[in-house]
C-alpha cells in the first residue's frame, strides 16, 4: 500500500474481528443414547420416575421435576402437529427450498415436542392436531442424526383435539 | 460424527463474527497503525500509555492528549513461547512480551520474533516488524525483531 | 454484613474429560448431594437459586440454561446465573440474603472445559482491539507474571516449585483431586520448561466438575436443624485489563477485598486460596497476610484440579466443610477471575 492511497483513507471507525473457536464437542449421556437410537431406526424417549412425562429428545432429567430421567421409552414413529409455521427465507446451509413447513411434533408417547420438516402436502393443509409419520431415509443412510427421518408426512387419520396433543393416555 | 463407548462427539467451529466499533481513541490508534505509526496517550499522572486507553486506569479519567512515538522500545518482561499454539501470531517459538516503546511509561503486550529462547532478557531493545499490509489492526504489528 | 450460615458444600471429582456427560448430567449428583444434605428436597424449597458457568467453555450457546434442568424449576422459581466462577454466584446470593430478599439460597457452578482448548478460549476473556485479536492465552499471561516476580527477585524457580510439591502432598487426603502424590522440589525443578518460565506442573490441570452449596440465614439454618458455618464477610475487587498498567507483583484488589471482609479481625486457620499458577500463590498469600501459622490450600488447591466457574465457590464450600466438620473455627477462602488475578474475591468464614 503506498503512502499516497493510506493518506487517502478514512479515520479507522470500526474493525472486524472475527473469532473462531473449535471444539469438540460431546452429546451427553442421554442424547448419546438417544442418537444411536436413531442411528438404529428408533425414537427413544426417556420417562420422568416422577412426574411420568416422556421427553424426547431425552436430556438426562425431568426439567419440571428436576429428576434423573433413566427409564427408556421406544416411540411410534406417528406423530401429531403441536405448532407449525411456513419458512419463506432462505436460512444460509439450508438445503431445503422455500417456502416449506418446519413443524413442532409431539410422537406417539411422548409428552413434548421436537421439531422437524413437515412435506407430501399443501403447505396451506398444514393444521394443529393434523397426524403424520415419519419417513425414515434408507436404513444404508442412518447415521447419529435427525436426519435420517428425511421428513413427516400427512396420513389419513382423524385430526387429535388440541387439548389432547402431549397427553399421555397411560401416564 | 462417531461413536466410541456411547460417548458422541463432534468436532466444530463456533464462529463470532463481530464488528466492533473502536470510538475515538481506539480508533485513533489503530488508523496510525495502519499508517505504519505508534501513538499513546497521556495518562493524567502525565504517563505515556500505548496502546492509548479511554480512561485512566487510575482515576478513570477521560483521556484525549495523544503523543506520537517511535516504533522501538524495550523489553520489560518476557515468557517463552516453546511449543506456538495453532492461533498463535508466529507459527515458530517466540516470545510474549511487556514492550515499552522509547518515550512510553507503561508496556503493552506484543510478540518477539527471537529466534531463541536465550537471545531473550528485560532490557533488550526491539523494533516493530510491520505486517506486509497494514489494515487498521494490532495485528499490523506483526511483530517485534531484537535491534 | 449479616451473618449468613453455609449449610451444605458438595463438589464432584476433578477430571481431565467428562466424557458423555453433558452439563446437566455433571450438575444434578452434586445438586442432589448437596440439597439432601441441607435436608430438603429440591429449588423450589429455597428462595433464590444462582448458578456460575461460561458457556464459551465447551461451546455450547445456551449451555447455561441447560444448567436449570436439574433444578426442578417448576411452578418458576427465582434464578439467576452469573456468567463467572460460582463464587461470584454466592456474591449475589448473598446480597439477596442480606436485602431481605431471601432467607435460603442454592448456588452451584460447573465447568465443561475439555471439548475446547481453555487457555485459547480464555485469551478472548482479554481487550478485544488489542490483545484479544493476538490470541494471548492465559498461561502465556501468567507467565509474563512469573517472569516479572523472578526478575525482580520477589519470588525463585524453588519457591514456586515448593509450593506445587506441597498442592500435590495435600492433594492425597482430598478424594476430588486430579493431580497428587510425593513429588520433591529437586524433581520439579528437573523438569523442562513449558511457556517458561512456566514449568507444566506450575499451571492447574484442566478439569470438567461441578460444585454446590446450599446458604440460609442463620435462623433459617436452625430451624433446618443442621450445622453450618458462619460467613462473616465477602467482597470482591477488580483491577485494570491493561496489565501494563498494574504491578502484576501485587494483588491490590485481593488486599481491598481482604481489609473489607475482615480477614484481620482474627486468626486465620486455613486459607483457600485460588492460584492457578504456583507464583499466584505467593502473591496471594502475600496480600491477603498471611503468616505460617496458616494452613493454606490443604485441598491441594486448584494445582490439583481446576474446575473453570466453579474452583472459586468450591475453595470457600472447602473452609465451610472444615469448620462444620470442627477441624477448624475460623478460616478464609479466595477466589479469582480474568488473567493473572485481574478480579478477585475473599471470604472470611467463622464457627456458628
Amino acid at each position: 500500500m503506498s503512502d499516497q492511497n493510506t493518506e487517502a483513507l478514512e479515520p479507522i471507525t470500526g474493525i472486524e474481528v472475527p473469532v473462531y473457536l473449535d471444539y469438540n464437542f460431546t452429546a451427553g449421556r442421554a442424547t448419546a443414547r438417544f442418537l444411536t437410537g436413531v442411528k438404529n431406526g428408533k425414537l427413544l424417549g426417556q420417562r420422568c420416575p416422577s412426574c411420568r412425562n416422556v421427553y424426547i429428545p431425552p436430556r438426562g432429567c425431568c426439567a419440571a421435576c428436576g429428576v434423573a430421567t433413566e427409564e427408556e421409552v421406544e416411540l411410534s414413529n406417528k406423530a401429531t402437529v403441536e405448532s407449525f409455521t411456513i419458512v419463506h427465507i432462505p436460512i444460509p446451509g439450508n438445503p431445503i427450498k422455500p417456502p416449506y413447513v418446519i413443524a413442532n411434533l409431539v410422537p406417539d408417547g411422548a409428552n413434548i415436542s421436537f421439531l422437524h420438516v413437515l412435506s407430501e402436502c399443501k403447505n396451506e393443509d398444514v393444521r394443529i392436531g393434523m397426524r403424520v409419520e415419519a419417513l425414515w431415509k434408507d436404513a444404508s443412510e442412518w447415521d447419529y442424526a435427525m436426519e435420517n427421518i428425511q421428513y413427516f408426512r400427512p396420513i389419513d387419520e382423524p385430526d387429535m383435539e388440541v387439548e389432547e396433543i402431549g397427553r399421555l393416555k397411560d401416564a | 460424527m462417531s461413536a466410541s463407548a456411547e460417548v458422541l462427539s463432534q468436532a466444530f467451529t463456533l464462529g463470532y463474527t463481530y464488528t466492533r466499533s473502536t470510538g475515538p481513541v481506539v480508533g485513533r490508534f489503530l488508523t496510525a497503525l495502519r499508517d505504519r505509526k505508534i501513538v499513546g496517550i497521556k495518562g493524567s499522572d502525565g504517563k505515556v500509555i500505548v496502546p492509548p486507553m479511554e480512561w485512566d486506569p487510575v482515576t478513570a479519567e477521560a483521556l484525549s492528549d495523544f503523543v506520537d512515538l517511535p516504533d522501538t522500545g524495550v523489553v520489560k518482561s518476557w515468557a517463552w513461547v516453546k511449543h506456538p499454539r495453532g492461533k498463535h501470531p508466529l507459527d515458530k517459538p517466540f516470545a510474549w512480551a511487556q514492550i515499552q516503546f522509547d518515550g512510553a511509561d507503561i508496556p503493552m503486550i506484543h510478540c518477539v520474533d527471537a529466534g531463541d529462547e536465550s537471545a531473550m532478557k528485560a532490557g533488550m531493545r526491539v523494533k516493530v516488524r510491520w505486517a506486509e499490509e497494514t489494515i487498521g489492526s494490532i495485528n499490523d504489528i506483526a511483530c517485534f525483531d531484537p535491534a | 454484613m449479616r451473618d449468613i450460615a453455609i449449610v451444605s458444600f458438595v463438589q464432584s471429582d476433578c477430571v481431565r474429560d467428562a466424557g458423555a456427560q453433558n452439563e446437566v448430567e455433571l450438575i444434578m449428583p452434586v445438586l442432589r448431594k448437596a440439597l439432601d444434605a441441607a435436608g430438603i428436597q429440591s429449588a423450589q424449597d429455597v428462595d433464590f437459586t444462582c448458578s456460575g458457568s461460561c458457556d464459551y467453555l465447551q461451546g455450547a450457546a445456551f449451555a447455561f440454561v441447560s444448567g436449570v434442568d436439574p433444578l426442578g424449576a417448576v411452578p418458576p422459581i427465582k434464578e439467576s446465573h452469573v456468567e463467572m466462577d460460582a463464587a461470584w454466584a454466592l456474591y449475589e446470593a448473598v446480597l439477596k440474603i442480606t436485602m431481605g430478599q431471601a432467607e435460603s439460597a442454592l448456588v452451584y457452578g460447573f465447568g465443561k472445559s475439555s471439548p475446547g482448548e481453555l487457555p485459547i478460549v480464555l485469551s478472548q476473556q482479554l481487550d478485544p482491539y488489542y490483545m484479544a485479536p493476538l490470541w494471548l492465552d492465559s498461561i502465556s499471561t501468567a507467565a509474563l507474571q512469573a517472569r516479572t516476580m523472578l526478575d525482580n527477585g520477589d519470588i525463585t524457580e524453588k519457591d514456586m516449585a515448593e509450593v506445587v510439591a506441597r498442592s500435590r502432598k495435600n492433594a492425597k487426603s482430598n478424594p476430588h483431586a486430579q493431580l497428587k502424590g510425593d513429588v520433591s522440589v529437586d524433581e520439579l525443578l528437573a523438569e523442562p520448561t513449558y511457556l517458561s518460565p512456566l514449568r507444566k506442573h506450575d499451571c492447574c490441570p484442566v478439569s470438567d466438575g461441578a460444585c454446590a452449596m446450599v446458604v440460609a440465614t442463620v435462623e433459617k439454618a436452625k430451624e433446618w436443624g443442621k450445622p453450618y458455618a458462619v460467613l462473616k464477610g465477602i467482597d470482591h475487587r477488580i483491577e485494570s485489563h491493561n496489565f501494563g498498567a498494574r504491578d502484576l507483583t501485587q494483588s491490590p484488589s485481593t488486599q481491598a477485598a481482604a481489609k473489607s471482609a475482615g480477614v484481620a479481625n482474627g486468626p486465620v486457620e486455613v486459607a483457600e486460596i485460588y492460584a492457578p499458577f504456583s507464583h499466584q500463590e505467593i502473591i496471594l498469600k502475600r496480600a491477603l497476610g498471611l503468616g505460617d501459622d496458616t494452613v493454606v490450600n490443604p485441598s491441594g488447591g486448584v494445582l490439583a484440579g481446576n474446575l473453570m466457574m466453579a474452583s472459586g465457590l468450591s475453595r470457600i464450600g472447602e473452609v465451610a466443610m472444615r469448620i462444620i466438620r470442627g477441624d477448624i473455627k475460623r478460616g478464609i477462602a479466595h477466589a479469582t477471575s480474568g488473567h493473572a488475578l485481574q478480579q478477585n474475591l475473599v471470604a472470611v468464614l467463622e464457627e456458628a
